[in-house]
């Protein structure tokens, strides 16, 4: 099997985010940058799949400005075989997104793909469901668990109630939740090893696929602050506060 | 100019989001219908017709419909679709499952988890786990919106009764295949809509210890939540987790202990109203949203909170 993983550049998840005072987004000159985390999780399962023998072959995949490439490189330091950067030079919509997936798996034939759950910029929680759309493939979404079938997947997925396990056919679209598995470090060794790795560069543009933005961001603001609160010295002012103040039990 | 919501039930009844996700989609356009797809769900498209804001329920009924696949709600969806302006669902697992799926299909680029209705084009939602708020306004000309439900109040639930239509199914896929829900069951409110949330995270060391949390939480009729980390470490189930990527709450009442307030936890509970927070930690981040900080071990302060709880005469429920 060959299994496409794909991976996005995000501010990382320690840095209190500081909105732009022109309200055109958010500060990110200088801010340190990460891989999506959900987007490890993703690797690291497609890595054990490729370690118990069922896999092949990983790709890892980021679409992304010049620096994006960091993520493919990280991907192939702890076990990707190869990757592809797309450049795009603006933010593109999760739409745009899947449609430059769909040009890559019609090129590559994945078995599978494999992505995070959801980026935690911005939170769209859109672009592997879009993808399997797109390709007319199965999706399973925000897996914790998957075993590998005969040409089939069956993944046990975190939803509101609890879990679902469902099956589905290969090929298939993958989004991984946190809990999937424990991503692993790279070892100096293998960050070494990554540096020779092949990296296929391609432009966005040369796809012909149109990924103008249909979503115009009007503004960007901070949210309201929350009034500073107090500490109380036991638990009794505790609940007297709760009780007659806030008047909430 | 009509919206389409997409309801989601057990087949029996309706969940409660559909109704907050009813409030938001009414304020997009009054033209509101619902969508039922289900297994025998005819008590569920009732519920719906009832509703004062729903003009019209659409209602699908096949086998095929009984559990949640997202391949075969799509293609039921789409064979609507062209009617409506809008599709929206709740920004829950079921609607983020479900929408992106039908977007992308419409050629649609989708906007999620909205937190406010500024005009039938025009949303706010968060980003960076609510660390700022984005206004969006979509220039696709049908829209693919998902709402968080804890920012609408619920819809009321009688007084109208809109017409009820059959339509018929769709294609099944042949290539996902349902086969098992673990539902976690409790007697407990449910976490989303609880008017009482209490949570415990790291600090709680086991999931035994939990038992303090969940004597408070039957005292005050209260949900039970979690941080990530409590979820991972194996001390609750993952239906318990509030945060970024877990579930958002907004309660009356949010009571946090021993959690000690990464950003993506906070996401999912600083709009509740009033904001508890039980450290040891003085430092802890949790405490520069918290109403009310008590920096104290939570293993003393526990079994204290809930031996001041049996004092009070009355408790409001």
């Amino acid at each position: 099997m060959k299994i496409l993983v794909a991976v996005k550049r995000v501010i990382d998840y320690n840095v209190q985010i500081r909105v732009k005072e022109d309200g055109s987004g958010v500060v990110t000159d200088n801010v340190k940058m990460s891989t999506n985390p959900p987007d490890d999780n993703a690797i690291e399962e497609a890595v054990k799949i490729k370690e118990a023998g069922k896999a092949k072959e990983i790709v890892a995949i980021t679409i992304g400005e010049e620096k994006a490439q960091e993520t493919v490189r990280k991907a192939l330091a702890v076990g990707a075989d190869r990757g592809i950067h797309v450049k795009v030079d603006n933010v593109i919509e999760p739409l745009a997104v899947s449609k430059i997936l769909k040009k890559i798996v019609e090129k590559e034939n994945p078995d599978l793909v494999f992505m995070g759950k959801q980026a935690i910029d911005d939170d769209c929680n859109q672009t592997g469901q879009m993808l399997a759309a797109l390709l007319n493939w199965p999706q399973a979404t925000f897996a914790s668990k998957i075993e590998v079938k005969d040409n089939a997947l069956e993944v046990t997925r975190e939803i509101d109630e609890g879990l679902e396990t469902i099956e589905v056919n290969v090929p298939a679209i993958v989004t991984c939740d946190l809990r999937l598995n424990e991503p692993r470090y790279a070892s100096l060794p293998n960050i070494m090893k990554a540096k020779k790795k092949p990296i296929e560069q391609l432009n966005a543009s040369d796809l012909g696929v149109d990924i103008n933005p249909r979503i115009e961001q009007i503004k960007v603001e901070e949210p309201p602050k929350r009034k500073a609160g107090i500490k109380v010295a036991s638990v009794e002012e505790l609940v007297q506060k709760l009780k007659n103040e806030a008047k909430v039990i | 100019m009509s919206v389409l919501l997409i309801a989601e039930h057990n087949n029996k009844e309706v969940r409660p989001f559909t109704y907050n996700a009813i409030t938001a989609a009414s304020q997009i356009n009054e033209d509101l219908h619902v969508l039922v797809l289900g297994h025998k769900a005819d008590d569920v498209a009732k519920s719906l017709s009832e509703v004062p804001n729903v003009k019209k329920v659409i209602h699908v009924d096949n086998e095929i419909y009984e559990n949640y696949i997202a391949e075969n709600y799509t293609a039921a969806i789409i064979k609507h679709a062209e009617s409506y302006s809008h599709i929206v669902s709740s920004a829950n697992t079921f609607g983020k499952n479900l929408m992106p799926r039908i977007a992308a299909l419409l050629d649609t680029s989708q906007v999620s988890d909205i937190i406010k209705v500024i005009s039938e084009d025009t949303f706010l939602r968060p980003i960076y786990a609510g660390n700022a708020f984005a206004t969006v306004k979509s220039n696709d000309k049908k829209k693919c919106v998902t709402i968080r439900p804890t920012s609408f109040d619920p819809a009321d639930k009688s007084g109208g009764s809109a017409e009820i239509t059959k339509s018929d199914p769709a294609e099944a896929s042949s290539s996902t295949k349902f086969l098992k829900k673990e539902e976690v069951k409790s007697d407990r409110p449910e976490l989303g809509t609880a008017r009482i949330v209490i949570s415990g995270g790291r600090g709680m060391q086991n999931g035994e210890n939990f038992k303090l949390i969940s004597d408070i939480a039957d005292k005050l009729n209260a949900a039970i939540g979690a941080s990530r980390a409590a979820v991972d470490a194996g001390y609750i189930t993952n239906d318990h987790q509030v945060g970024q990527t877990g579930k958002v709450v907004v309660p009356d009442l949010y009571i946090a202990v021993g959690i000690s307030g990464a950003i993506q936890h906070l996401a999912g509970m600083k709009e509740s109203k009033v904001i508890v927070a039980i450290n040891k930690d003085g430092e802890a981040p949790i405490f520069s949203v918290a109403d009310y900080g008590l920096e104290a071990d939570l293993f003393e302060a526990l079994p204290q909170f809930l031996s001041e709880l049996n004092k009070l005469n009355t408790i409001q429920k």
